[in-house]
């Protein structure tokens, strides 16, 4: 609903409320993720506007209180893409992201938060489509999802 | 246990008058008889109040990392007595470099298993005065202001002893028990099943109901052996959350889920935060699912079992399972 609506044309009767944007945290790997999303950029491949990069030096960085913490300011979904396993620019960053988001995301599921809001691609700095496909992809999962209720916190929300 | 008990409170005395040691960590009783506190004895007067008895479930590992210090700081040693359960705690802080080893003297003593004041009251007990095992080491006479009554002990006991690892001690200088090790005693990871059994809105139900009693007292993180960060990020004043009431439902769970994520893999399953929790939110069931995934993902891990192991968590296999295992993938 706008706030200002009667101040601009009146809208039609049935005019319907302003669409909800899905808010999506999306950790990208600075060797690989990120230039991956660069590609896709520079390539002109599309990806939704609702997906909002936060570059990290390696995806093992994230740690799991950023995606928690993610969730409580009100995201809907958070993807987190690094290096191809093997291809760590820090040799062995990812194999330990990879046994911690098992751990965190299994954990999300056994309190009950739908499993598609979160998780893990590697998508390689040569990958621009694949990457605007992941986050095509995730996007409409969230969407299909809707609204995050059940991992937010309202001392967060502003 | 009472053999047991005298045993333990005699060596104790022993080794504090012959110098052995100088500093005795053991428990005391306070107000109430079941009130068996950590406490640490630093004369041999003061070990008048020794006790060893059905109560004293609290862990003392953690207490060592302190006292460990201290101790050499004196030039002394520290006695500490640990159950066999409280030994794991104690080597995984030694694999952490947490514990000065060589001024602590471990007593491991033997344990029949802790019983909750709370699960006797719940028997329908009131105005307890006094509890006394009685000679066949199965069952209590519970003395109330209204008469004598008997209970199980297997019907009362604390939750980490309901599902006890073992009667063996990892680590020790000395051992006084006449246990016998009968391996785990029940199926620890049977709560964790039942609730991966329910569907999600069921799950999320459960834990809403639970999580809402929270009220961050942060007892669970204090009592925990593995806790033990000298500044934990909890305590961070700008997060904008610290000490604000949860205004609804659900608001507790990162902070539980961090908690339990950060010792996940250091865990020994002590049980410590169920047993010191105020509002009895059955935490044990978030660290025994980081456990359980451990050893279904991992392999089979029991952090503790000896000193320098290398965590699960510090650890990887170029074979490890991939997160998509666990939450939905797609974009390939």
């Amino acid at each position: 609903m706008s706030v200002n609506g009667n101040l601009t044309a009146a809208p039609a009767a049935n005019a319907p409320a302003a669409e909800w944007k899905p808010r999506i945290v999306a950790f990208c790997c600075n060797w690989c993720s990120y230039a991956g999303a660069d590609l896709a950029g520079s390539s002109r491949l599309a990806y939704p506007a609702d997906v909002k990069i936060i570059r990290v030096p390696c995806s093992c960085r994230v740690n799991p209180m950023f995606i928690l913490k993610a969730f409580e300011r009100g995201a809907d979904g958070v993807i987190l893409c690094g290096c191809h396993p093997g291809d760590c620019h820090y040799s062995t960053g990812n194999y330990y992201t990879r046994r911690r988001m098992a751990l965190l995301f299994s954990m999300l599921d056994y309190i009950g938060v739908e499993r598609g809001r979160t998780r893990v691609e590697w998508v390689s700095a040569a990958e621009g489509a694949r990457f605007s496909k992941v986050m095509n992809d995730f996007v409409a999962k969230i969407r299909e999802l809707g609204e995050n209720v059940k991992v937010g916190d309202l001392r967060c929300k502003e | 246990m009472q053999r047991v008990s005298e045993k333990v409170i005699a060596r104790a005395r022993e080794l504090m008058r012959e110098g052995t040691v100088n500093k005795v960590a053991g428990w005391k009783a306070g107000e109430f008889f079941y009130d068996c506190a950590p406490y640490v004895f630093e004369s041999e007067e003061a070990l008048k109040d020794l006790v060893y008895d059905r109560f004293c479930a609290a862990n003392l590992s953690k207490y060592m990392i302190k006292n460990s210090v201290a101790a050499g700081a004196e030039g002394g040693k520290v006695l500490v007595l640990l159950k066999p359960c409280d030994t794991y705690s104690f080597n995984q802080l030694l694999t952490e470099h947490r514990i000065a080893r060589e001024n602590v003297y471990v007593l491991g003593v033997g344990c029949e298993g802790m019983c909750d004041i709370d699960r006797i009251r719940e028997k329908g007990f009131k105005g307890i005065t006094g509890v006394d095992e009685n000679a066949d080491g199965k069952t209590l006479t519970v003395h109330t202001l209204y008469g004598d009554g008997e209970v199980a002990i297997d019907d009362v006991l604390v939750n980490k002893c309901e599902f006890c690892k073992g009667k063996a001690h990892m680590i020790f200088d000395e051992l006084i028990s006449d246990n016998e090790d009968e391996g785990p005693r029940g199926d620890r990871f049977a709560g964790v099943r039942e609730l991966e059994a329910m569907s999600p809105a069921d799950r999320f139900a459960f834990w809403q109901s639970e999580l809402s009693k929270c009220i961050r007292c942060n007892a669970c993180r204090n009592a925990c052996p593995a806790c033990s960060c000298r500044k934990c990020v909890f305590d961070n004043d700008a997060s904008g959350i610290a000490s604000k009431a949860n205004t609804d439902s659900f608001e507790e769970k990162m902070f539980h889920i961090i908690r339990a994520f950060h010792v996940a893999g250091r865990c020994t399953d002590c049980g410590e935060c169920t047993r010191v929790c105020p509002q009895g939110i059955p935490l044990h069931l978030f660290n025994r699912k980081y456990i359980k995934d451990i050893n279904e993902f991992y392999g089979e891990y029991a952090a503790g079992a000896e000193a320098g192991q290398r965590g699960p968590l510090i650890n990887y296999t170029l074979e490890d399972i991939d997160p998509a295992a666990v939450s939905d993938k797609g974009g390939n």
